[in-house]
């Protein structure tokens, strides 16, 4: 893995994209190295799931040049696992858990016709979900699930590709606080391994998580996690954003002022 | 009353009546596994279009064997013709970007029933017209059962041979994409096979109703199957039954057979509905 680290996960240069008439990015310019974990921010319609989308080569972009490991996104594609947003699925689908992890193994080599999946690919997607913290809900139903489990679930799916990037579209939509933090401490530990990249609302939570927030309204601003501040944020979102201020952890044996990580 | 149909069935004159049970049966393995496919897909609309071009491949295969004397095309050739173009037409185009699929299926339906019908008018003789929109299943032959049993045989093989990147091409097309599935054959040839069950299937419960024996049995299989091939499965089943007890009931009654095997399905579902609403 140490010998990637000279190129970037994504590179952009110069990328407009419109749909039909209607600009949504203009001149994105984008480096985000190998191993980083970063937030995606930004109004609603200022282009964030279109840029995932174009990262993952789902889109074309009018101009400019895009390279995911240094290659150019269809043929990078097996190296990214991916988290559509939620409300893209049918929740009632008749599915085990694990058959929709395993989902991620598609693909691979090993998987034959008229047979199941290989006991690796088992192996990987129980891994996945463990990672998770949902190992115990295999043998279950999707439907079963609460919507924050499912969510998890299909971070786990994303995972069973065994990614070099993960992007995630809104990870915590439908999931409650306690479950927000878990997760964000599970991308914390899973950036060690990979580079992360995750659209989210909250800025005020996870500017403690990650390393840098990449705003996206038409134009994108990467900024390292220690630019952020109130004006800054009034830019991105035009004033109507309320700054949660997170200067303290809740931490087991009572809080505590936060410590910034170095 | 379904014993006079069961001591009817056993009668050795009655052999139009074991052919039809048989082929009722035989049906419903394609509509229960197809039909999970359409529900999932939420596809009915698009069945439905591709039911009724049947029948402007059948007007326009008639008018061509009596008018234009094109002797080897017969109206089930004339009739997969229209539903593979039908189907293409609505593939194609309806899944490019910016085209709003339902107004084109909206078209290809009207299209298709209205130059059968034109084509129909143009063709001297009788044609029982009636008996292709809603289907007589009294009237199939030998040569029916076996087409429907080949039909089977391969949506059997391909529903279980590529049973994964099926579920993963439903559950979530983008996604199945994204890992390298080729999500465009399988859809193709998903809405093929729906094509050609539709076409047989015309014969059993006519254009206007195949797409009920599409939707109904593997409606009422979605609110009790925990896995995808268990609403196969259970669909199969529904629609097994309700070709047998729909036929018991349309002899016993000398009642149309598609409409009252319709009917039944139709019965299974909201009573399957209600029971769901009730526990919850």
């Amino acid at each position: 893995m140490h010998s990637h680290h000279s190129t970037p996960a994504v590179s952009i240069i110069d990328l407009d994209f419109s749909y039909r008439d209607h600009p949504v990015l203009e001149k994105v310019n984008l480096e985000i190295p190998e191993g980083e974990l970063a937030s995606i921010v930004g109004p609603n319609g200022g282009g964030k799931t279109t840029l995932l989308k174009i990262i993952l080569g789902l889109l074309e972009p009018d101009r400019g040049v895009i390279r995911v490991f240094g290659q150019p996104p269809l043929k990078a594609r097996r190296e990214i696992g991916y988290l559509p947003q939620y409300a893209h699925l049918d929740p009632l689908f008749p599915v085990s858990v694990l058959n929709v992890v395993l989902m991620g193994q598609l693909g691979r080599p090993g998987k034959k016709l008229f047979s199941g999946y290989p006991a690796r690919a088992k192996e990987i997607a129980r891994a996945a979900l463990a990672e998770v913290g949902l190992a115990e809900t295999a043998g279950k139903s999707f439907h079963q699930l609460s919507g924050g489990q499912r969510q998890r679930v299909l971070i786990a799916r994303a995972l069973a590709t065994e990614p070099r990037l993960l992007l995630l579209d809104e990870p915590t939509a439908n999931i409650d606080p306690r479950s927000e933090e878990n997760l964000y401490e599970t991308l914390a530990r899973l950036s060690q391994k990979m580079t992360v990249l995750f659209v989210t609302h909250d800025l005020g939570i996870v500017s403690q998580v990650v390393r840098s927030v990449i705003c996206v309204n038409r134009q994108v601003v990467i900024h390292p996690t220690s630019q952020i501040n109130g004006t800054l944020i009034k830019d991105i979102y035009g004033g109507d954003f309320n700054l949660i201020r997170h200067d303290h952890r809740c931490a087991r044996n009572g809080h505590q002022p936060h410590q910034p990580t170095v | 009353m379904m014993s006079d149909f069961f001591t009817a069935l056993a009668d050795p004159g009655n052999t139009f009546l074991r052919l039809a049970l048989a082929v009722g049966l035989a049906s419903s393995i394609a509509f229960g596994v197809i039909g999970t496919y359409v529900v999932s897909r939420r596809i009915s609309y698009l069945a439905g279009a591709v039911s009724h071009c049947v029948l402007g491949g059948i007007g326009a295969a008639l008018w061509l064997e009596t008018v234009c004397q094109v002797k080897w095309l017969d109206p089930l050739a004339g009739a997969l013709i229209a539903a593979l173009i039908a189907t293409f037409i609505i593939g194609h185009f309806g899944h490019k970007k910016g085209q709003r699929e339902e107004t084109m299926i909206g078209a290809t339906w009207a299209i298709g029933m209205a130059l059968g019908i034109i084509f129909i008018d143009l063709t001297p003789g009788y044609f029982n017209l009636t008996s292709y929109l809603f289907g007589d299943i009294l009237l199939v032959s030998n040569r029916d059962l076996l087409r429907i049993l080949v039909l089977d045989v391969i949506i059997l093989l391909f529903a279980s041979g590529c049973y994964h990147q099926i579920l993963a091409v439903c559950f979530d097309e983008e996604f199945a994409r994204l890992r390298g599935i080729r999500v465009d054959f399988y859809y193709q040839a998903l809405l093929g096979l729906t094509a050609v069950t539709v076409v047989l299937m015309v014969r059993v419960v006519g254009i206007v109703m195949v797409i009920a024996m599409l939707t109904l049995p593997a409606a009422t299989a979605a609110l009790f199957a925990r896995r995808l091939f268990e609403m196969m499965l259970l669909a199969v089943f529904f629609a097994a039954m309700a070709i047998v007890i729909g036929l018991g009931i349309s002899y016993q009654y000398s009642l149309s057979s598609g409409p009252v095997i319709i009917l039944v399905a139709g019965l299974f579902y909201f009573l399957a509905t209600a029971c769901k609403t009730r526990q919850t």
